[in-house]
């Protein structure tokens, strides 16, 4: 064996025991929430920037993606499908700690644990995801939800594996109530694929059911290939209301199994599936850094808080003007917040920064759609802007190969985007 | 040799490494964008064709294409219009330096 074999076959085991490169950290970098933003983040660091000691504080061992929640909904996936673990990138280098973030003091660049332990940083990426809000819509609160399932912050899964259950149990011939939230909210076609994937399960199982959508505004993302989709593949199924015919729900009655509408229509339904309006997560929102409408308004070049230089916020918590929150942008904006702090920590200016986003979404088991968007910062750095003639939606039409391809792909970007934060 | 005359050269030879990784500038974020769909490192995943150690003119003059609604495509089309053409080269380059699996 000679000495360059040698060498190599100590450099891999040392590789293979990461704690011992944290003896050349140059920085270090605390991630704060584990989900698209915060694994994003923690997983780019360790390929791009190895020399960066990484802290991932995340409250649970495991996580379950909002993406594809539907589709365990339809009963084309199960939990465990969309559930994934941090042994990877702990494994690659990545100090996880399962513990929940209590409060954050941004100029004493210190984190307070729930646990007890407190956590320094050269810089931080807040990756805090939304709360839901509780009372918005009179009489549901998080009691009500254990009734009538949101099923739109996963957490363990329960959510939607409870609103699952109730779509089992209910008896054909019964009407799935869905109230969906005005703008700006968590992953915008979400609730219409929600819709989608809930027929394809009633059209297979229960067809005489009907979803009623009660919606608090008028227009919706991808809404014609939506309508064309639910024509097409589940015909007087679905449905939706929009705000100017009374669709905004304002109160909900657990008890009776009533949604109650703006101008007082009361609907009595058998399954409830309420999308709450939503703000940014409490420890965004407890540390300052949100506006008034309860987002965290960020620079659009490095993602630092306005309120907060120096601490990052990317996914679901904040407003970056046009974006939509999704968890693809979460994992394009990560990448861009995690190498701005990066070049910040070595006194260099940010790169500049391409956002970019591609959401699919399932109206079928094999019929999928897409929205794509590329974002730039204007030339005064001040705001984003969609690079004109650029992105948009999938054509519209009789074009079912295009459809079937898009199922695929979306099944591809699920594979690939969970493998890039997770692997 | 003892096991901690072997380390020696090992860290030696990584903190080599980081230097060349600290004096190369990182991939392109641009490229970050494509792992989204082309899978870790683009070299493809689940039906999605792989980027990743294929020749850079035919992989510039495809996005070209898609970019100016000459080749038919999915999404390609919507997604290469966003991109200048120097950023089209630039991921060309770096898609076609990363050794296909």
């Amino acid at each position: 064996m000679n000495a360059t074999r040698r060498a190599l076959l100590a450099a891999s085991a040392l590789l293979a025991a990461p704690v011992s490169l944290r003896a050349q950290s140059q920085g270090r970098i605390l991630v704060i929430g584990g989900g698209f933003g915060g694994a994003s983040a923690a997983s780019f660091l360790r390929r791009e920037h190895p020399e960066i000691e990484v802290t991932l504080v995340e409250p649970r061992q495991r996580f379950v993606t909002c993406p594809y929640g539907n589709l365990v909904l339809a009963g084309l996936r199960q939990i465990g499908d969309i559930t994934h673990s941090y042994d990877r990138l702990r494994a690659r280098g990545v100090r996880v700690i399962h513990d929940r973030a209590a409060g954050i003091d941004a100029a004493a660049r210190r984190v307070r644990l729930a646990g007890g332990e407190t956590l320094s940083f050269d810089r931080m990426i807040l990756s805090p995801g939304i709360a839901l809000r509780w009372n918005a819509i009179e009489g549901y609160d998080e009691a009500a939800s254990e009734a009538m399932p949101h099923a739109w912050v996963p957490g363990d899964g329960t959510q939607t594996l409870l609103l699952r259950r109730q779509l089992e149990a209910m008896p054909d011939g019964g009407v799935v109530g869905i109230a969906i939230p005005a703008n700006p909210f968590r992953c915008p076609p979400g609730p219409y694929e929600r819709i989608s994937m809930i027929a394809s399960y009633l059209k297979r199982h229960k067809p005489r059911s009907k979803i009623l959508a009660l919606d608090a505004k008028d227009a919706f993302s991808k809404q014609g290939l939506f309508q064309d989709g639910w024509n097409a593949l589940y015909p007087g199924l679905v449905e939706w209301v929009p705000a100017n015919r009374d669709g905004r729900v304002v109160r909900v009655d657990v008890r009776e199994k009533v949604l109650e509408t703006e101008f007082g229509t009361r609907h009595k339904v058998d399954v409830a599936n309420i999308i709450p309006p939503q703000s940014a997560a409490a420890i965004a929102r407890e540390a300052g850094l949100a506006n008034d409408a309860g987002w965290v308004p960020v620079n659009p070049v490095t993602f630092e808080a306005q309120a907060a230089p120096g601490v990052h916020v990317v996914g679901d918590a904040n407003i970056p003007g046009p974006m939509p929150k999704s968890g693809f942008i979460a994992n394009s904006t990560a990448k861009q917040a995690a190498a701005s702090a990066v070049a910040a920590m070595r006194g260099r200016e940010a790169p500049r920064p391409v956002y970019f986003n591609t959401c699919y979404s399932h109206v079928g088991d094999e019929y999928g759609i897409s929205v794509v968007n590329v974002y730039r910062p204007n030339a005064e750095g001040t705001a984003l802007v969609e690079v004109p003639n650029s992105g948009g939606v999938s054509p519209r039409g009789d074009l079912p190969e295009q459809r079937r391809l898009e199922a695929i792909y979306a099944d591809a970007w699920y594979e690939s985007i969970t493998r890039d934060m997770f692997a | 040799m003892s096991l901690r005359l072997l380390a020696l050269p090992a860290i030696l030879l990584l903190a080599g490494a980081a230097t060349a990784q600290e004096a190369q500038s990182p991939a392109p974020l641009a490229a970050q964008g494509c792992l989204g769909c082309h899978g870790q490192s683009g070299h493809g995943a689940g039906g999605i064709p792989g980027i990743a150690g294929r020749e850079a003119r035919e992989l510039q003059a495809q996005m070209m294409a898609f970019r100016a609604n000459e080749r038919p495509a999915t999404i390609m089309g919507r997604i290469a219009r966003g991109y200048t053409e120097a950023e089209i080269a630039a991921l060309a380059q770096h898609f076609a330096q990363i050794p296909a699996r």
